[in-house]
């Protein structure tokens, strides 16, 4: 936990410094008739970030915090590979957004959840795994009219055009 | 006087047609399920549902949305009683006494108490609401940039001043909510800003409801699959046996509360108009006092009613009072409202002091639907509580996905650009490894949604006075404004030196 307080804080004051140059592509002192530039907002908000960063880690250093002062580890083996799994998960599924479409995509993450980390029998990952598209494509596409990706070319070609015939 | 209630009336009036009756019904009953599942509070609900409300027209709209938002105030208790996980941050107080009344086998009695003090703060804090909202509009009528300003230095002083966390990682979370809310297009020269790595998915600006569904969505989420395998993936549940009979003898011991349920109320209503405290703060401190004024205080922690009914009546009544800084300020109160905020400003209702005379309808068709949302959802919370009992008993494994899903499709629907569904997932998993160093992230999203309306009230305000930083205090609403946020942002720095004075004059003595 202490190692990860001092990394998160480092790894911060960096990305401050890095918004701070970022926010310097715009001028940020003021401007006669225009007032203040149109960089100076953030650029001094990042500076104030940087600020924080550096009190977090005096604060580190001090030991004056619960998370610097606790032996704890930040994310030990089976935390890490718990919530590794989900995040990795979800990642990949909207990865799979671009090839096989939202619509090819649930059902596969829906199959991954339920039925590899839930432990669930497969008729209720089955259930899961028709629901979810099905119940999205006609609150979404169909009620809202906000067409979620469909993936390759192909794939809204050969399935999708014959639904929106059907549906819209 | 006449004229609130004539004005009320019309409210009623919209608020009872039967599309937006059935929204607030809809509405109620959706919260109160969001708001008792573990992890997922009212802003959580608002924030993933708010992309389904451009079907219908605006008043029913936030009439939906306020409903999910009473709706989940009342279930947030739900899991906190039954589980022990808060359902919301909001009721994190309730857990105190919820949870060992639920072990000793009484949950449906902390179930009951919670329903009917949220109904009591509901109740009160509407009427308070009705009735003060039309002065303070008229008040907030003289409010120009610099005022503005002023009242968001105020909202973010609260937030350092009054919250309990970590103070630079407080500033540092107001800070980066109000970077990310400035990339984009600058507002007033138009050039391109902070667009990194040339992606042109940042032109567009980064969307709130992509920050709030990552930190609220994915990053809650994330935090709860830890939780639940820390626990060896078993959920704790709680026997409990719902009767006619026991139902009577709940609420007539409830009826010894009253005392209780007022001062929540009241100081939940108070608390709650404060800019950016909002309903967490609200129903700890109502905690605190009630333990405070009880006669048996030590039996606090161990399973008392009251220690129910103060946080539970203290939320609901702060949930209403943060909506009156939103619709007559356009200062949200809490991150909630600060997403209803965020919808209103999308459905083109610019909040503030305009919007009473310019959008009466909408406004008092809202309050009227508080009132409704009040009443329907103490008759649908009790009526569901055998249902809850059920539902809390769906494995998680069951619920996550569903949940993930809604999040995922969420983040895409506003903007309909996949740039913002990596940006989603992106500060959902850095939302989780910060929450994990107590770096508090409400402010985070209360600031994205401030941002675009505090930096070109800095800005013109900085143009009226040719750069002169004392505009803020030489005006007549903005200084008092001004001076408050100051005391209470330098508030925690001159905690030490208040106490080594107090400390001198006690060594003195």
């Amino acid at each position: 936990m202490r190692k990860a307080e001092f990394v998160m804080a480092a790894v911060m004051g960096i990305f401050s410094l890095y918004l701070m140059w970022k926010s310097a592509e715009l001028p940020v002192g003021w401007i006669p008739e225009e007032g203040p530039g149109g960089g100076a907002w953030p650029f001094w908000l990042s500076a104030v970030m940087l600020i924080c960063c550096v009190l977090i880690l005096i604060n580190w250093y001090r030991r004056k915090t619960p998370p610097s002062q606790s032996d704890e580890v930040y994310m030990d083996r089976g935390t890490t590979v718990a919530v590794g799994l989900v995040a990795g998960s979800l990642i990949v599924t909207v990865a799979l957004f671009y090839v096989i479409g939202v619509y090819g995509a649930l059902p596969l993450f829906m199959i991954f959840y339920v039925r590899y980390l839930g432990r669930h029998s497969w008729p209720a990952t089955a259930a899961m795994a028709a629901i979810a598209p099905v119940a999205t494509f006609f609150f979404f596409d169909i009620a809202l009219k906000i067409t979620l990706p469909k993936g390759l070319p192909i794939i809204e070609e050969t399935i999708f055009y014959p639904l929106y015939k059907i549906f819209l | 006087m006449v004229e609130i209630i004539t004005l009320l009336w019309n409210g009623f009036a919209i608020a009872f047609e039967p599309v937006n009756l059935m929204l607030i019904i809809g509405g109620c009953t959706v919260g109160l399920f969001i708001g008792a599942m573990p992890g997922l509070g009212s802003v959580n609900g608002v924030a993933i549902l708010l992309p389904l409300t451009f079907l219908v027209p605006p008043t029913g709209a936030i009439m939906f949305l306020a409903a999910i938002y009473y709706g989940a105030m009342y279930g947030g208790a739900i899991s906190s009683i039954m589980l022990g996980i808060p359902g919301a941050s909001t009721a994190v107080a309730t857990t105190f006494d919820g949870r060992p009344l639920a072990k000793l086998g009484m949950a449906d009695k902390a179930l009951t108490a919670a329903a009917v003090a949220s109904f009591v703060g509901g109740s009160i804090s509407v009427l308070l609401f009705t009735f003060l909202a039309p002065p303070l509009a008229h008040v907030a009528l003289r409010f120009g940039a610099p005022e503005e300003f002023s009242l968001m230095m105020l909202a973010f002083a609260t937030f350092i001043g009054l919250g309990g966390d970590d103070i630079p990682k407080t500033i540092f979370s107001i800070c980066i909510g109000l970077v990310l809310a400035a990339v984009g297009l600058d507002i007033i020269s138009g050039e391109p800003r902070l667009v990194f790595g040339n992606i042109t998915g940042f032109l567009h600006g980064i969307n709130f409801l992509v920050l709030a569904i990552g930190i609220y969505g994915i990053g809650e989420m994330l935090w709860t699959v830890e939780e639940h395998y820390k626990a060896g993936g078993k959920s704790m549940m709680s026997d409990a046996v719902i009767t006619v009979q026991r139902t009577m003898a709940n609420l007539k011991e409830l009826l010894g509360t009253w005392k209780t349920a007022l001062m929540g109320s009241f100081l939940g209503y108070f608390v709650g108009i404060l800019p950016a405290a909002g309903a967490t703060p609200g129903s700890l401190m109502a905690y605190g006092i009630a333990k405070q004024i009880s006669h048996e205080p030590e039996k606090f922690g161990k399973g008392a009613v009251e220690g129910v009914v103060a946080p539970e009546s203290a939320n609901n009544a702060a949930s209403t009072g943060s909506m009156l800084p939103m619709l007559t300020l356009g200062i949200p109160g809490s991150p909630t409202t600060a997403i209803l905020l965020g919808g209103m400003v999308i459905w083109g209702l610019e909040p503030g002091p305009r919007l009473f005379t310019d959008h009466a309808d909408f406004v008092w068709g809202l309050i009227a639907s508080l009132y409704a949302a009040n009443f329907f959802a103490v008759i649908i919370n009790i009526a569901f509580i055998p249902a809850f009992i059920w539902v809390l008993k769906l494995p998680f494994t069951l619920l996550a996905p569903i949940i993930f899903v809604l999040c995922l499709i969420g983040g895409y629907a506003p903007t309909q650009d996949m740039h913002d569904v990596w940006l989603m997932i992106i500060f959902g998993i850095v939302g989780y490894l910060m929450r994990k160093l107590d770096y508090p992230l409400a402010p985070a999203v209360l600031a994205i949604v401030l941002g675009p309306l505090a930096e070109p009230a800095l800005r013109q305000s900085l143009l009226i006075s040719s750069g002169e930083f004392s505009i803020f205090f030489t005006r007549v609403y903005s200084a008092p404004i001004m001076i408050c946020a100051l005391i209470l942002l330098f508030l925690p720095l001159l905690k030490p030196v208040i106490r080594l004075v107090g400390g001198r004059k006690t060594a003195r003595r």
